[in-house]
């Protein structure tokens, strides 16, 4: 099957490569890019490990096809910290311990992000209900609820 | 040691893994790659039970692109007849749940494995692969198995002398059980069924090796224990250890299903054949219907007393799910149920069930869960029957120092008083609750509480000061919740130095000593005292260095605060000596510094939970929905609260899930139904509450921190706890699980 050229922007650098028209983006992230950041935990987007953000709006990545991403904005986890300057979820999420084994909290971490840029003032339920697509299986979600609680509260202070 | 004298046991110290967490750097299992690296398949048998007559590879292989193919003959052969013990595991069982030999004993079971150059032709030359089956009846569920007439898996299993699915029996006795019932002045008794439940680990199976044409092998994976890697793959392969170096990858979530292996053999031996690199990652599908669940299982439980509450006799009958194999984990509710109370006349009997379904696996606590579900609930009938708090009732009969368990121990100072005394104490308990706060919504409060027996065993760490003045510290053990957070911790308070001075790594299996699994709540208990005693044996050198320097005693040379000073009157005034200045003059002082220590643990003392919840019940819908939880566990000393704190809030969730929404459900062909985080209902975000952990720290004696273990003990009382508060909301108990919304309604007569 001849391949596929596609050329994308992965977190705000121009990136190309070459892919079937089966292969999903996260595929080709982990086994093409080397952006094994973005998890599969299933594979069939029931788990949220693999969250990206493709034009700012939230997906799963294993249920995009790599073809698809031509000439759009892909956001993975690899440019949530601005070089060493950790985003304030990420810093909040270390800080609150708010991952234990750490296998969700890349996907974990795009969601929130975009329901902050989407609602900088959740409430907890809002969170709860905005997290529902990510599994963890650790924490018991305690944890990360508040991280991003308190993040939202850090963010609105100094805004 | 308390709290106060404490620099860095006991604080939130942000964990050395973190920053890799949080920028998706950290490499777990699916994350590496080798180069020249190809990629294999498994082949499962779409049977529930069959016989195997033939397998027929040659147009698998000669597939363009096919590098190797096996199938059982290429493994290790364990014959029925004689037990290969490898810790808790029988070889016999795990050479024949790695690859199916005589027959294929579940839908899923793997019959043969490929490796070729993509994902797509080792999948395309799986479908070329022809196999001979000849299908046989199956049977599922345990009142299936055990009838006289059952589908027999294994024609060298035994029951009473007779053929049977039945692979042991194990019992625990105490008193004499029918005097015990002969005295009581009420008795009840109940049976209880529940459904299979997976761990739900987020990272499925994968791994990476390399066998090099010379023999060596590298191994790239996740577990609970790189060492069980190692053993086991070198028994299957017969490759010896030393030539096997397993590499622990960060584990993204275990809950004791990865305390054995499915791949890694598999993996070695196409290596070998090809001689390339291979990749295996397993699909969420295959780990559904391929690795472990934890048992299903039917009990009954029949428990007396006298009419002031004294529980005089009690008495379980347990049948346990195992799997296509022996292995259940029968010793969970024999020996745990009935644990927390000073019971007199006690008989706990629990059965090993085979059928045709994947082998179980370990999943926090084994087996102990099933167990408390039924006695929990039977004990909050006898409170409700005897007009008795159910807190109270459980006080009265505490376990407690000198208490002799049905399983054997005799308790030392043992801590369920006080985690019931925690929750009756706790404004949960007492506070008001809305009972029908609407029409059609029912709201109750439950409790119930849980014993697991905690572990120590083998440990291996060595602690090593850098040449400027550092420390590093490596131990054996995955992490599998924030244990090295926890010993960084440790390192930094004995040495009086600044935690971000101390970093803590797990060594492969070249490069560290032997360490026993990550499992039974051992090892923050176990890595804690070995890096103590490595910690005592560094300062103890330290002390040496100093006064050679100072020429003077060593026994004149105190350690505090991250130097050498000179102790007492006689030893003479010498401005202190800081652990940098000692590095920087290590060797011409003597030598490196540093040191190691290899251990079998013990000490290890039993960890007891008691927990209360609210409940809300839509009784139109079907759907229970957890309002409030509390959590009380004692864990002697929470080394680094956040992670103990989570490991109580995560396996309550997981309780919730075992209870209300998580089950396996097979078709009428003996095929797993719903194989999918869709179809398999694990709680997400929106499902729970925050869960209140109340962590209680009555040190144990034994250890040097007073460690007990915390990750087992918050997964058993949730079943019953939740169910006490679903009778406490409709006045219908309900005896099996989960309370899904079907089963709701059905109960509700709706």
């Amino acid at each position: 099957m001849s391949k596929l050229h596609v050329t994308t922007t992965i977190n705000g650098e121009e990136v190309e490569f070459l892919c079937t028209p089966a292969q999903t983006v996260l595929d080709v992230l982990r086994n093409t890019l080397g952006l094994t950041g973005s998890k599969e935990g299933c594979g069939t987007g029931d788990c949220g490990a693999c969250s990206i953000t493709l034009d700012g709006r939230l997906v799963c990545s294993c249920l995009v096809l790599a073809p698809e991403i031509r000439g759009r904005k892909v956001g993975t986890i690899e440019g949530m910290a601005q070089g060493d300057r950790l985003h304030p979820l990420q810093q909040k999420f270390l800080e609150m311990a708010a991952l234990q084994c750490g296998i969700c909290t890349p996907g974990f971490l795009i969601a929130a992000r975009s329901l902050l840029e989407q609602n900088p003032d959740p409430s907890e339920t809002e969170v709860r209900y905005w997290l529902a697509g990510n599994l963890c299986r650790c924490t018991g979600y305690d944890k990360i609820v508040r991280a991003v609680l308190e993040t939202a509260a850090d963010m609105r202070g100094a805004a | 040691m308390n709290a106060i004298d404490n620099k860095w046991i006991g604080q939130r110290t942000i964990r050395p893994d973190g920053a890799d967490k949080v920028t998706g750097r950290a490499g777990y299992s699916a994350d590496n790659a080798m180069p020249g690296m190809i990629w294999a398949k498994i082949l499962r048998s779409p049977h529930a039970h069959a016989n195997i007559r033939g397998i027929d590879t040659a147009k698998a292989a000669a597939l363009p692109g096919v590098k190797a193919v096996v199938t059982a003959r290429d493994i290790t052969e364990f014959p029925v007849d004689t037990p290969v013990m490898l810790g808790i595991q029988d070889m016999r069982w795990m050479s024949r749940n790695v690859m199916a030999r005589e027959k294929a004993l579940f839908h899923g079971h793997p019959v043969a494995a490929v490796a070729a150059i993509s994902e797509e032709i080792a999948a395309e030359a799986c479908r070329l692969i022809e196999v001979e089956y000849e299908v046989l009846p199956h049977v599922i569920e345990i009142e299936d198995a055990i009838r006289p007439d059952a589908p027999l898996l294994h024609d060298f299993l035994r029951h009473e002398g007779k053929p049977s699915n039945i692979a042991s029996t194990m019992v625990n006795k105490l008193g004499d059980i029918e005097a015990g019932f002969a005295s009581a002045d009420v008795i009840i008794e109940r049976s209880f069924k529940t459904r299979p439940v997976h761990q739900g680990y987020i990272e499925p199976q994968a791994c990476t090796v390399s066998c090099t044409a010379d023999g060596k092998v590298t191994i790239w994976s996740s577990s609970q224990g790189q060492f069980m890697v190692r053993a086991m793959t070198a028994l299957l392969t017969g490759i010896p250890q030393s030539s096997i170096r397993a590499i622990p990858a960060e584990i993204g979530g275990g809950f004791g299903a990865k305390t054995v292996i499915y791949l890694e053999p598999i993996a070695v031996l196409l290596s070998r054949k090809s001689g390339r690199p291979v990749k295996m990652v397993m699909s969420r599908d295959e780990v559904f219907r391929a690795t472990g669940p934890t048992s299903g299982s039917m009990s009954t439980v029949k428990i007396g007393a006298k009419k002031d509450g004294t529980i005089v006799a009690a008495q379980g009958t347990f049948h346990i799910q195992a799997g296509c194999l022996p292995g259940g984990p029968v010793r969970g509710p024999v020996g745990c149920s009935f644990a927390p109370y000073e019971i007199a006349n006690v008989l706990s009997v629990g059965y090993d069930v085979v059928s045709n379904r994947s082998k179980v696996t370990a999943y926090r606590a084994p087996g102990a869960p099933l167990g408390a579900y039924a006695t929990e609930t039977v004990i909050d009938e006898l409170a409700e029957t005897l007009g008795i708090d159910p807190l109270e009732l459980r006080l009265k009969n505490s376990a407690g120092k000198g208490t002799k368990a049905a399983y054997g121990a005799v308790f030392g100072d043992v801590t369920f008083k006080e985690t019931i005394q925690a929750i009756r104490n706790h404004p949960h308990y007492a506070a008001p609750l809305d009972r029908a706060p609407a029409k059609g919504v029912r709201r109750g409060r439950g409790v119930a509480s849980g014993f697991w027996y905690n572990a120590g065993g083998e440990s291996s760490a060595q602690l090593n000061i850098t040449e400027d003045g550092n420390v590093t510290v490596t131990t054996g053990h995955p992490d599998v919740g924030g244990s090295r957070a926890s010993i960084a911790n440790v390192a930094a308070e004995l040495l009086g130095i600044d935690h971000s001075r101390v970093s803590v790594l797990i060594g492969d299996t070249s490069s560290i000593g032997f360490s026993n699994l990550t499992g039974g709540s051992r090892v923050t208990f176990a890595s804690a005292m070995v890096v103590t005693q490595s910690a005592e044996k560094v300062i103890t050198q330290l002390r040496e260095r100093a006064a050679k320097i100072w020429k003077i005693e060593p026994e004149a040379v105190a350690w505090s605060d991250g130097e050498a000073r000179p102790a007492g009157a006689n030893a003479g005034q010498f401005p202190p000596l800081t652990l940098k200045e000692l590095a920087a003059k290590a060797n011409e002082m003597g030598g490196p510094i540093g040191a190691g220590v290899q251990l079998t643990t013990t000490g290890a003392d039993p960890g007891f939970a008691t927990h209360v919840v609210d409940v809300e019940v839509d009784e139109e819908l079907g759907i229970i929905r957890v309002l409030r939880y509390t959590a009380a566990q004692d864990v002697g000393r929470a080394l680094h609260p956040d992670y103990v704190e989570g490991q109580i809030q995560g396996g309550v969730v997981q309780g919730i899930g075992w209870a209300l929404s998580e089950e396996y459900l097979y078709d009428k062909q003996g095929r797993l139904d719903n194989a999918s985080f869709l179809d398999y209902r694990m709680p997400v975000c929106s499902d729970v509450p925050m869960i209140e952990p109340v962590v209680l720290e009555l040190p144990n004696p034994k250890h040097p921190q007073g460690v007990r273990g915390a990750g087992e003990a918050p997964l058993v009382p949730p079943l019953a706890a939740i169910s006490n508060a679903v009778y406490d909301a409709l006045g219908k108990r309900f005896y099996s699980l989960p309370m899904s919304p079907p089963k709701v309604m059905e109960v509700l007569g709706g």
